[in-house]
């Protein structure tokens, strides 16, 4: 229990020297995309075999650890998904992927003992290898400051949290900075929510500190339910402290002593490490009652969200920890005066919080130097769809799109062509070739007709189709509709159905202009956030891809060639040797023909399943 | 709340809960989230961890005990997604088709899975109560797409013929 200031220095102290004590270290990723091919497995085999071979390994950091021992540590996540499990080693930096069961005797045989790099496990590349985890193209070209410690450090220990300069922001907060002058340093610092409006957070802090109330509420939005985006999952999992450490000193700025963490029920990990942390914070003194001696206080509670994507609008979130029906009301009075149990309420987002003690550290002229003017900072982003490296990357904001898919995603997968970018999950707009050396900050993004949401970047190829996109995005929001307000309720479910229209063929003139119609009137008019975007994937792809909508309207073809139901199966009578497999294996008894002639297919009765086109041993049957 | 009710079958279930209705557990769960109607949500989750649903029986105790009206906790129970007022099976099943898994050929996992149950979009849960498969929108596993969870064990990378697998592997645990 750490009673001061100076029981937290010399807690920190004695942390640093234990870390620098374990000259080596093998870090497993234990995020859940390396848990999901099997880390885990690898963590415990890794540490069986020390123990075999009496090589003295810390699993924790203590006090007095024994000199040169071998520190295993389960990290947060690296961001390389796709390549994992990964585990990095320590001093050197070194990056081993795909790591199997197998190779653990090798590592430690070689690399532990010998010192000796496996290149066989090494990140490869075209024309060599990866030593070093900083090499990788993935990792070159970003500029991890939120994500700094995910991967790097025990995610589920406060003690290393505290050995790499952990909660001295809120040290810095409490003893030497008053509340004003910390929302201060956060307007100044210009640092916008990253939840995906942008809006100035030192205000929103301000806000709330000049509500004449006693009780106020910090609130953590962990609800992150734009599908393709796990920026925050992957930060609750791998730093959960710098969370709580940002809401921490919000609370402090603004006089609450209470703070609530949404997060979603998809994200269980999350929960047991953030309840972990909390616990650990808890033990030592640093949340809870009159913290570090001052007369500080703060309570952390956890609430798991039910499975409704609306809860991530602010005042349907506020209700559902109130135990209601997670829907959204008319504002004002908004959430800085009326929120959480109708008190003044901060919420931010989970990567807002995350940016806090880096600003309080290191100052607001020193984080206005990253990113542009307007939109300082960096910012995470979850690259995934048809791209080389899906993964979790953090790069300064006013990157550009072409940095972001190319040198860092390393292109298309599968030599596709790059066709359009979809950002900002089912709220967002897609940005084209066109937009590929548009800055990503949230002005120059609202300028082109998208936003940069919660952060998801779904890369999408020539070989996909935006109509089906649209239709995609539009079924996500009509599922999630919560039905208080007409214009979201209906208006979605109309468009989805003539988006449905269109992709099955039966798409008519005008249709266009009617989507176009409903879009306006239902963002006009919606009661929330979720509602006054929903039209803006359809909106979005129509500006950008207006001919595929009319090849799907007007000659019922999919340029594509995605669209199931308007395919055209075809048998090449060059190439039909007349075996009549296909005719056995249609399921509707479209195909017909002599037994040695050219088969022909029924049109009118083809469902354009494709059973006959993997039967046919002649390569013959072709979708058109 | 370790352990999970074994009941063969719907029928099985319903003549249960009827006759017996045990609100011990759904007791103990409240004491120790509280009696409070901002603990709704939590109790109706650890009411379903244990039964694997919601008991409908469940309703008017907890409004008695919450001090608040039967509908208020059914509005609740209705409202999010997550919560099933069907009895679910032994293994829940969820295909991711958020965006990522969704233009990776998520789909065809889907269709797969529900031929290989004899279920459909309708039907979710097949009648010895063994599997339920449904969607969700987005697992946050993007970078392994296309995705499944079995009671929040993810599988990544998943193809049609690896979810066949993995049904065969999981009916020998049934």
């Amino acid at each position: 229990m750490l009673h001061n200031r100076k029981d937290l220095q010399n807690a920190r102290r004695a942390y640093i020297d234990s870390l620098e004590k374990e000259t080596k270290k093998i870090l497993v990723c234990a995020g859940t995309g390396c848990v999901s091919s099997g880390s885990l497995v690898i963590y415990d085999r890794l540490k069986s075999l020390m123990q075999e071979r009496n090589i003295a390994c810390s699993v924790e950091l203590e006090k007095d650890p024994h000199d040169d021992s071998v520190g295993i540590k389960k990290s947060g996540c690296h961001g390389f998904c796709e390549m994992g499990p990964l585990i990095r080693i320590e001093p050197q930096g070194w990056l081993y992927v795909k790591v199997k069961e197998e190779d653990c005797e090798e590592i430690i045989e070689k690399t532990i003992l010998n010192g000796d790099h496996i290149e066989r496990l090494a990140y490869q590349k075209s024309g060599g290898f990866c030593k070093k985890q900083d090499d990788i193209p993935f990792y070159k070209k970003q500029t991890r400051l939120v994500l700094e410690h995910c991967g790097q450090i025990d995610a589920t220990s406060i003690k290393e949290y505290l050995a790499v300069g952990g909660y001295s922001a809120l040290e810095k907060a409490l003893f030497e900075m008053t509340g004003d002058e910390i929302i201060d340093e956060i307007t100044e610092s210009n640092l916008r929510g990253r939840g995906g409006g942008g809006f100035a957070t030192g205000r929103k802090w301000a806000q709330v500190r000049q509500q004449n109330e006693l009780e106020k509420y910090v609130v953590c939005n962990g609800d992150e339910g734009d599908p393709g985006a796990f920026m925050d999952r992957s930060i609750m999992e791998g730093d959960p402290h710098r969370m709580l450490e940002g809401m921490m000193i919000a609370g402090l700025s603004c006089g609450a002593s209470e703070g609530y963490i949404y997060v979603r029920a998809e994200y269980p990990m999350a929960v047991s490490r953030l309840k972990t942390a909390i616990a650990q914070a808890t033990d030592a003194g640093i949340l809870g009652d009159n913290i570090l001696g001052t007369d500080f206080s703060f309570h952390l509670h956890i609430n798991r969200g039910a499975g409704a994507f609306v809860c991530g609008e602010g005042s349907a979130l506020t209700a559902s920890i109130e135990g209601k029906r997670g829907m959204p009301r008319v504002k004002p009075p908004r959430t800085v005066e009326h929120g959480l149990f109708d008190k003044p309420t901060v919420l931010n987002n989970v990567e807002t919080y995350a940016n806090v003690p880096l600003i309080i550290n290191n100052g607001a002229e020193w984080y206005k130097n990253i990113g542009p003017e307007n939109s300082p900072g960096t910012k995470a982003f979850a690259l995934t769809g048809n791209i080389v490296n899906t993964g979790l990357i953090e790069v300064p904001m006013g990157t550009t799109l072409r940095e972001v898919i190319f040198d860092i995603g390393g292109g298309m997968r599968d030599d596709g062509e790059f066709k359009a970018v979809q950002i900002g999950g089912p709220s967002g707009g897609c940005l084209t070739k066109e937009h590929l050396d548009l800055p990503l900050d949230f002005d120059s993004l609202k300028k082109a007709g998208a936003m940069i949401g919660s952060g998801g970047l779904v890369v999408l190829d020539d070989k996909t189709c935006m109509v089906e996109v649209a239709r995609f995005f539009m079924n996500f929001t009509q599922n999630e509709s919560c039905g208080k307000c007409v214009p979201c309720r209906e208006g979605t479910k109309r468009m989805l159905a003539i988006l449905e229209r269109i992709v099955n063929g039966q798409g008519e003139d005008g249709d266009i202009d009617l989507l176009l119609e409903l879009a306006d009137t239902i963002s006009a008019t919606a009661l929330c956030g979720l509602g006054k975007t929903a039209a803006l994937p359809v909106v979005s792809t129509i500006n950008s891809f207006r001919d595929e909508y009319e090849a799907h309207i007007y000659e019922k073809r999919c340029p594509a060639g995605a669209c199931q139901k308007l395919k055209k199966i075809v048998i090449d009578e060059a190439l039909c040797k007349g075996c009549s497999k296909c005719a056995k294996a249609c399921p509707v008894t479209a195909i017909s023909g002599k037994i040695k002639e050219p088969f022909i297919i029924d049109q009118k009765k083809c469902i354009k399943c494709g059973a006959c086109v993997s039967t046919c041993p002649f390569h013959a049957i072709k979708e058109d | 709340m370790g352990n999970v009710l074994k009941l063969a079958n719907f029928k099985e279930v319903s003549t249960y809960m009827k006759e017996n209705f045990d609100f011990t557990v759904v007791d103990e769960i409240i004491d120790e989230l509280g009696a409070t109607p901002s603990s709704i949500i939590a109790i109706l989750q650890g009411v379903q961890e244990y039964y694997r649903y919601l008991p409908r029986e469940i309703f008017s105790h907890m409004a008695t005990r919450l001090g608040v009206s039967e509908a208020r906790i059914y509005s609740v129970a209705t409202f999010y997604e997550n919560f099933s007022l069907e009895p679910k099976g032994k293994f829940v099943i969820k295909v991711c088709d958020g965006t990522a898994c969704h233009v990776r050929k998520s789909i065809p996992i889907l269709e797969r899975l529900r031929s290989d149950l004899g279920l459909s979009a309708e039907k979710v849960t097949t009648d010895d109560l063994g599997f339920t498969v449904e969607t969700v929108s987005c697992l946050g596993a993007c970078g392994l797409a296309p995705v499944l969870t079995v009671n929040d064990k993810v599988y990544p990378s998943m193809t049609p013929d690896k979810a066949s697998e993995l049904i065969n592997q999981l009916k020998e645990e049934l």
